[in-house]
């Protein structure tokens, strides 16, 4: 609950960050490399290479533009990261996993590295529990989303705030 | 292509029984957005795809992006009602394709 009023302040805000950094980036980048391999698997990949595609846009490509509902998705990351080359985060969405209605898949989104999508995955009900884990890059503090996707086509989400101290991705 | 797996798991289950499956790759996930020593960007060089399937019957499937981390661990969870297969498979940029086997036998 406390997330969810947060929100509207949290997102106009990282939008204009998103913009700083799109411009930084386009500044120091030159022209071919968001048209390079690395763009061309983007989920919203949105014309060229200025102002890479926002947060909403990414976890829009995956929900096709279906409602999503706050809820159900836990993520799991420590909220103090020391470095941010390998941060192991876990996922689970407490939901059953009958045949007839589970998890179909869960996404992973970062607010702000450069490449908003993190990992998404293929679940069903072989896995009795919609659990993932795995160890992800932060180049900086921000917001980690995820959402899932459930057999009757409905879309929960859950996010975290993550402190990081040691960035990667940009700087090796 | 040939590379350095882990998968850790069971080989034998009870019956229905929920055990988690944790795999573990050697890659370097080059993101695209790094510059080497002479300034120039290193090319992206990842794995996009890894899948989990039983007897010809998909368990678990993944996308990777940059954001994932060297050496890529995943790790879900599986219940089995007979023996069988399990193949995992990797895949990536520049054709890059690995396949691991592991017999899983149901008690």
């Amino acid at each position: 609950m406390k997330e969810q009023s947060q929100q509207p302040g949290v997102s106009a805000d990282s939008v204009s960050r998103r913009r700083l950094l799109g411009v930084t980036l386009g500044a120091v980048v030159p022209a071919g490399l968001m048209a390079g391999p690395a763009a061309a698997t983007t989920v919203s990949a949105s014309g060229a290479g200025d102002a890479a595609p926002s947060l909403d846009a990414a976890i829009r490509a995956f929900t096709g533009g279906a409602p999503v509902r706050a809820g159900k998705v836990r993520v799991a990351i420590a909220p103090l990261v020391d470095n941010g080359n390998t941060v192991p985060l876990s996922v689970s969405v407490d939901h059953p996993m009958r045949p007839d209605d589970h998890v179909t898949a869960i996404a992973v989104f970062s607010e702000r590295n450069p490449q908003h999508e993190v990992a998404s995955f293929g679940l069903g009900p072989r896995n009795p529990v919609a659990k993932v884990s795995t160890r992800i890059r932060l180049a900086t503090s921000q917001k980690m989303v995820a959402v899932a996707r459930l057999s009757d086509g409905t879309y929960w989400s859950g996010e975290i705030d993550v402190i990081v101290t040691l960035a990667a991705c940009i700087e090796d | 292509m040939s590379a350095r797996t882990l998968i850790d798991m069971p080989r034998r289950v009870r019956r229905g029984e929920a055990f988690e499956i944790r795999a573990m790759i050697g890659h370097p996930m080059e993101t695209g957005y790094r510059r080497g020593a002479d300034g120039d960007r290193l090319p992206r060089d990842i794995l996009t795809e890894f899948g989990c399937v039983f007897d010809g019957e998909p368990v678990f499937s993944a996308k990777l992006y940059p954001a994932i981390s060297a050496n890529p661990f995943l790790s879900f969870s599986m219940t089995a009602d007979r023996s069988g297969e399990l193949v995992f498979r990797w895949r990536g940029d520049r054709g890059f394709s690995h396949t691991e086997r592991v017999n899983l036998v149901v008690e």
